[in-house]
């Protein structure tokens, strides 16, 4: 067995590739510019299309478009990007148009420091939008889940019809590391879904079992409509407020309800364990450092490491909260995902440390914010 | 053949609208060219003319104001063969300009409507890009210090190859639709009309008066001569099918024992330019190649030839969390810069740890064993400088050996910087 060195980036690249992507667009911007140059380099080759937007809005258009005509579709940028996409993230989700957005967080407000990273647009993913539906994000820790989390966020934008969020950081993004490309083997691939033959296509009708209408491209023989307005299942405006309100609940429910199918984690559980110590992206290195210094000197804590952050994975965080009295969390930030675990764990003590300074959470401060109870 | 229109859906246009004309000329214009419904997208963004997607049996695409070019540009890349129609209105083109121009300057074969009725009709006539400054409009008396645009003369500017302005009560209104249509390459048309909703209550325009103003405008010929050029997609599927497909990335098989056991941290200290990312890089593929796991992180400003450039680099036959380096086994000190920024790290340092430096920086009292170089007697040039701070450290047998080294460089590096490569590796000398 050997390694290949590679930045997260590239190895999102190469995760978009294997999982079908064929439509890039984007326009530069540090730390999320290398994703656009491997891919510039990758799917012209393959036949698919790489472009460089005029700016942040028309290169999620693109995607849109292309999205609809029947590709896959992935775009990155960082927190200044996406704050431009935002209407587009909305015509995403109501509309829904498959779509992975990468964000590759660096420090802000605003443009902030382009070169030093944070993870504070984690609520911002979440709430960015207008109408407030909501939206799958994944947050990787290494090379590895760039890769990984990737083909994840593919298959789940195709499945659920809706834009999907991978919260990368400048820390992984552009961070080299080894990692074992061969390991991953055949990545299992999902595409969205036909509609069986032979009856008129209804774009967004919605099949029996499922809350995910099927799919069809504009530009195939068969008419398909798509639009940004408040829609019937013709595709068409409709003003009727019970459907109106049967298709919020139906865009709400699709990923609220299927989120125990994706609540992607790494769990390291101590029985002894007073405290459970929550993490989530190049955090939650450090939280393993911590956690294995800790168990070390004899004091061990139990460790989750989400890689689901939206929808919140209520019930993964319950069951692994469930032994401990006390939850610490660490982000990147001044504090935004801590309030989900205090929203759904009212009943245990939370702490919190957070950084916001460009510079990483170091495994001795987890440790000491563990100890100083 | 037959008509596209969606017979469940008529047009819903105030009485006297223009957009009523151009929908129907339109229409004919598909008949007279051949096409049926999934031959053709109709892209529209908001406003009255974001309503023309609903009139039609063809394939739709409604979006957000202004951005329709965007989702026709994606649309038309995956489908080179689909005919793509994007209305928008004079608000539109105002709101989406940074795509109007890009369009014109890329040259995809799309067709642009331009539904110019001089004002922002659904929001209460508000003034827009192209409404004259002594128009009566909704926004009091803002218009009047802005200057209305000329859409042909902007978009043969930025490139547009088929750019026509005219009246949507031109006699030969279908046959200018077919003309554009057909056109392969972007075509912006730019139809006046009369906006009886909102406009006209408070502003006097009539088809003559369109006319008349029309005759007055410069006059301008299409196709641009100087603006012919290749179609954007046929281009760009050219060039795309010369370029070499990439190789996966290739795999480094563990060949080497490492001369130290147990996990080591690198920090390198430099300038920007000096190729500081690249030896850090160098000195990863080093670590696999005698089987050890590795992280680089990076710390630079957005500047690029100017102020520190600072690698962190971590060997370990363990898996790797923090990727940040408190207390290094090496630091290669090669700019003031660099060891300015990260001048707390000295402190922390014994006389296990290990300092190259170069010879004319100053360091901060410290423990460690340092070995100053004097690579201006080496002549070694400054962008050398980390790549043979390598080559010592390997002579050292600190971290990595000559062997992990030359086959991390022969690696990275072919031919010609291979050479000179490993000529800076085996020039450089302690003392």
């Amino acid at each position: 067995m050997g390694f290949c060195l590679m930045e997260g980036n590239e190895a999102m690249a190469w995760g978009a590739v294997d999982s079908g992507c064929r439509f890039f667009a984007g326009y530069p911007i540090t730390p999320a510019t290398t994703i656009f140059n491997a891919l510039l380099k990758l799917l012209p080759p393959l036949g698919g299309i790489c472009l460089q937007g005029e700016d942040e809005i028309a290169s999620i258009g693109y995607c849109l478009g292309a999205s609809m005509g029947g590709l896959k579709v992935m775009t990155a940028t960082s927190g200044p990007g996406i704050s431009l996409y935002s209407e587009h993230i909305s015509f995403a989700i109501g509309s829904e148009i498959p779509i992975v957005i990468v964000d590759v967080q660096r420090l802000g407000p605003s443009t902030g420091s382009a070169t030093r990273g944070a993870d504070g647009d984690i609520q911002f993913l979440r709430w960015g939008n207008s109408g407030g539906l909501p939206v799958i994000v994944l947050a990787p820790v290494d090379v590895k889940d760039c890769y990984s989390l990737t083909v994840e966020a593919f298959n789940l934008a195709e499945e659920f019809r809706c834009p999907v969020f991978i919260a990368s950081n400048k820390e992984i993004a552009m961070t080299r590391e080894n990692i074992d490309m061969d390991a991953f083997g055949i990545p299992r691939i999902i595409d969205r879904s036909s509609p069986p033959p032979g009856r008129p296509f209804i774009p967004f009708e919605v099949p029996s079992d499922s809350r995910t209408p099927y799919f069809l491209p504009i530009g195939g023989r068969t008419i398909v409509r798509q639009t940004s307005s408040t829609h019937g299942p013709d595709g068409y405006i409709t003003t009727d407020s019970d459907e109106i309100a049967g298709i919020q609940d139906r865009l709400n429910t699709k990923l609220l309800s299927a989120v125990a199918e994706f609540s992607f984690h790494e769990s390291f559980p101590e029985e002894d364990a007073d405290t459970l110590l929550l993490a989530y992206g190049i955090t939650g290195r450090a939280g393993r450092d911590a956690y294995n210094a800790l168990k070390k000197s004899g004091k061990p804590v139990s460790l989750l490491i989400l890689k689901t952050l939206w929808p919140v994975p209520e019930e993964l965080i319950r069951e692994k909260a469930g032994p401990v009295n006390r939850v610490v969390v660490v982000e990147m930030n001044l504090g935004q995902y801590v309030r989900e675990i205090e929203r759904i764990l009212p009943d245990k003590k939370i702490d919190f440390l957070g950084r916001m300074d460009g510079k990483l959470i170091t495994p001795r401060q987890i440790e000491e914010v563990v100890f100083d109870v | 053949m037959s008509s596209l229109l969606n017979t469940s859906r008529p047009p819903v246009f105030c009485p006297g609208c223009s957009h009523d004309r151009i929908t129907h000329a339109l229409d004919k214009a598909f008949l007279n060219l051949g096409f049926q419904g999934e031959d053709v997208v109709i892209v529209t963004d908001i406003g009255c003319s974001g309503l023309f997607d609903t009139f039609f049996n063809t394939h739709a695409f409604h979006g957000l104001h202004g951005r329709a070019l965007t989702y026709a540009t994606g649309l038309k890349m995956a489908h080179p063969e689909l005919n793509v129609i994007v209305t928008m209105g004079d608000g539109g083109l105002g709101i989406g300009g940074a795509h109007i121009l890009s369009a014109c300057r890329r040259n995809l074969d799309l067709t642009l409507l331009v539904l110019n009725n001089f004002n922002f009709g659904m929001t209460g006539g508000q003034f827009s890009a192209t409404t004259p400054l002594n128009a009566l409009v909704g926004s009091g008396f803002l218009n009047r210090m802005e200057r209305p645009i000329d859409v042909c003369q902007v978009a043969s500017s930025a490139g547009a190859p088929y750019a026509k302005r005219f009246s949507s009560y031109a006699k030969n209104l279908v046959e200018e639709m077919e003309n554009a249509i057909r056109f392969e390459g972007f075509s912006i048309l730019d139809i006046w009309g009369i906006c009886p909703g909102r406009y006209t209550k408070r502003n006097r325009l009539t088809p003559k008066t369109i006319e008349d103003t029309l005759a007055k405008m410069p006059s301008m010929k299409n196709p641009v001569p100087e603006n012919l050029r290749k179609e954007y997609g046929r281009h760009y599927r050219e060039l795309a099918a010369h370029q070499k497909p990439v190789q996966r990335p290739t795999t480094i098989e563990r060949q080497f024992t490492p001369p130290e056991a147990g996990r080591k941290e690198v920090i390198i200290l430099g300038s920007a330019g000096q190729r500081i990312i690249t030896a850090g890089e160098i000195l990863c593929l080093a670590g696999l190649a005698a089987g050890l796991q590795t992280t680089q992180k990076n710390e630079y400003n957005i500047t690029v030839l100017r102020g520190h450039s600072i690698t962190e680099v971590i060997l370990s036959p363990e898996e790797i969390g923090y990727t940040g380096i408190e207390r290094p086994d090496v630091v290669l000190a090669l700019s003031q810069d660099g060891v300015e920024r990260r001048r707390h790290i000295f402190e922390n340092l014994d006389d296990q740890s290990l300092i190259i430096l170069g010879k004319e920086i100053d360091l901060p009292p410290c423990n460690a064993e340092v070995h100053p170089i004097d690579f201006k007697a080496l002549k070694i040039k400054p962008h050398d400088r980390a790549l043979a701070s390598l080559g010592i450290l390997a002579k050292l047998s600190r971290i990595i050996h000559p062997d992990m080294l030359e086959s991390a460089i022969k690696y990275k590096f072919r031919s010609a910087v291979l050479a000179s490569a490993q000529d800076m590796v085996e020039r450089a000398k302690i003392g």
